[in-house]
């Protein structure tokens, strides 16, 4: 058995998730993957926005920050700058990353920095109560679309893939250990990682939509025609090596 | 370079005195009037070892700041009117969380796009109060280049002894103005570093206060492993609404500025012990000042300039004594009316108030004060 507890701070259960979310899992995911690499909880900074997923990092035991709506790529890449040696992960979910914190995501993956990105995708605004999201399915129903959604949505991986992130993968709740493999080789790829990890929200988004049972809902992860796994994976100079190189520059050591 | 004589424009003040207090971090955006601080410390950064980033906007800057300085760097952004509103949001994040940064505004006019170069002095309320929910701030406000090199070092310092945000707020014509100035060596600056734990990291409350209301701060990585939220927050870091609390933290929030008033508040007087008139006036619009106090001495009138250096927390003592002498004091400013109501308030009645306003893109001329002057006479 796995021992959670040497991760969590216990003082801050119970969690805020409702029963049945899939995020839960995912933390365990997350909390096995930083086991499997043997990193120190000294030298991890996790980083999160606002919204259900970005509440993660109170429950973790490390250095964490839990930032303003859709920011907190941008306070990841000011503390990783300042401090390269740390890890930093970024925990952001559909609406945090993919709406409010759009412009972030696409320009840290461009930059190249050296920071795994954890998307929670679970299609809706739970926190708020359940409102569209840039990954809401067409047709489905939000508290802000009572008469169905009729706008497309994000494919979040090809669009960091697009702007240059080097390691792009899909992980879904359902499959946990292999998203545990995904986050582990995310963390471990130097450069911007991104892992969407298509979740559940069975109070919120279930419920009204008629999505089924949490179980049902987890499940239906499984048959995701999305694909999964590492979708892209490529080498590129990183951000704050390459920023060595102007300090080198500048100091007239080059 | 430093201990010499030379020309130098605001903005380049700014930027050197950053590297003099020991900046290490800065994120910015392009925006004008304030580009060339961004420009310098892109140059001057990496010479130290700093690190500088131009962000993908204004609010990300911000952020960017906000881990930098958890990172244990001391950080800085600079900007102007529509740049400044769009950082509040993540202000307020480092004034709640206590993460020390210095914030440059240098004013121009407004509202919206309004007048990218021409100066104004119309933020002084948004730096107050621009961020929402209750919370102090600190702003100082220089009126010469040489001026901006030496507030720019005291806003690092105080900014790292009280763990908090300090904006550095000037107009356009001060960013921009070129001055002959002598700066003395760095090392003539007493500078101030983060207060550290004193405590092993299982002990480590990063929101406990110590007598002086100011926790002590210790940068991510070094084994005390804490929270940081912009959640209401108990002095673990931890997300709390427990009534008690939270009033305790924003109350502490508000003595930690307040009871260090005397270390932050500034002001120069000229020619006022003897007047009966008074001009208050701050930035580029106190120089002017200046010369009308001077040429009203000439014709005979007896008058004088108070000028703030710090303008938030307000300098309610000094306006107090200041309107207990006077009998009229102008409030000339480059808006439509900001600090006169807070020497009205300061004031309570004891003197008479008279606003000079303007909101051209002009700065204020020493004849328009000294016509002011010979009227309240």
């Amino acid at each position: 058995m796995f021992d959670y507890d040497q991760y969590f701070r216990r003082e801050m259960m119970p969690h805020i998730w409702c029963k049945g979310c899939g995020n839960g899992i995912i933390l365990k995911a997350l909390l096995r993957a930083i086991h499997r690499l043997g990193l120190s909880k000294d030298r991890i900074a996790m980083v999160s926005g606002i919204g259900c997923s970005s509440r993660l990092t109170g429950y973790v035991d490390c250095n964490t920050l839990h930032t303003t709506h859709g920011r907190p790529l941008a306070f990841a890449t000011g503390l990783k700058l300042a401090r390269p040696e740390l890890t930093v992960i970024v925990i952001t979910g559909d609406g945090d990353g993919l709406a409010i914190g759009g412009n972030h995501l696409i320009h840290a993956a461009r930059r190249n920095i050296d920071l795994t990105c954890l998307l929670f995708n679970n299609q809706i605004y739970g926190m708020t109560g359940g409102q569209l999201a840039p990954t809401t399915p067409e047709g489905l129903f939000s508290t802000t679309t009572p008469y169905g959604n009729i706008e497309p949505n994000f494919d979040a991986s090809r669009l960091v893939q697009a702007a240059g992130g080097t390691f792009v993968a899909r992980g879904t709740a359902f499959r946990a250990i292999p998203l545990e493999k995904l986050i582990a080789e995310g963390i471990q790829h130097k450069g911007f990682s991104f892992i969407e990890i298509l979740t559940t929200c069975p109070e919120i988004h279930g419920r009204r939509n008629k999505l089924g049972t949490p179980a049902e809902m987890i499940q239906a992860l499984a048959k995701t025609t999305l694909p999964t796994g590492v979708l892209h994976n490529a080498a590129g100079p990183e951000y704050t090596e390459a920023y060595e190189g102007i300090i080198a520059k500048a100091q007239g050591r080059t | 370079m430093q201990g010499s004589v030379r020309l130098m424009q605001g903005n380049e003040a700014c930027a050197r005195g950053a590297i003099v207090a020991g900046c290490r971090f800065f994120a910015g955006y392009p925006i004008t009037p304030s580009s060339e601080i961004a420009e310098e410390l892109a140059r001057l950064l990496p010479r130290v070892g700093g690190k500088f980033i131009q962000m993908e906007d204004e609010i990300g800057a911000m952020a960017a700041c906000i881990g930098a300085s958890l990172g244990g760097l001391k950080v800085m952004t600079a900007t102007s009117g529509p740049g400044f509103s769009l950082k509040q949001e993540n202000l307020g994040f480092a004034v709640y969380t206590e993460i020390p940064c210095v914030i440059a505004n240098v004013m121009r006019g407004g509202p919206s796009t309004g007048l990218p170069t021409s100066p104004a002095q119309s933020d002084v309320m948004q730096a107050r109060w621009g961020t929402h929910g209750d919370h102090p701030m600190i702003v100082l406000a220089p009126a010469s280049v040489r001026e901006v090199h030496d507030l720019t070092i005291r806003a690092f310092n105080l900014a790292e002894r009280l763990r908090t945000p300090v904006i550095l707020l000037y107009d356009e014509v001060i960013g921009h103005m070129r001055e002959k100035v002598e700066l003395p060596e760095p090392s003539q600056y007493a500078l101030v570093e983060r207060k550290k734990p004193a405590c092993p990291p299982e002990d480590y409350h990063p929101y406990k206060a110590e007598e002086d209301d100011v926790p002590s701060f210790i940068r991510f990585g070094e084994g005390y492993r804490y929270h940081v939220t912009g959640l209401a927050h108990d002095e673990r870091g931890f997300p709390t609404q427990n009534p008690r609390v939270v009033e305790a933290k924003q109350r502490r929030l508000h003595s930690k500025v307040e009871r260090h008033r005397e270390e932050i508040a500034a002001c120069e007087t000229f020619l006022l012990d003897d007047a009966e008139v008074a001009v208050f006036a701050y930035g580029i619009t106190a120089r002017s000042a200046r010369a009308a106090v001077r040429a009203a001495r000439a014709e005979g009138l007896r008058a004088g300039l108070f000028r703030p250096i710090s303008l938030w927390p307000f300098l309610d003592l000094e306006v107090g004594k200041l309107a207990d002498q006077v009998k009229a004091v102008v409030v000339a400013e480059m808006n439509l009316g900001q600090m006169v109501y807070e020497v009205e308030r300061a004031a309570h009645g004891k003197t008479r108030v008279v606003a000079y306003q303007k909101a051209s893109g002009e700065p204020i001329h020493p004849e328009e004060i000294l016509a002011v002057l010979r009227e309240v006479r």
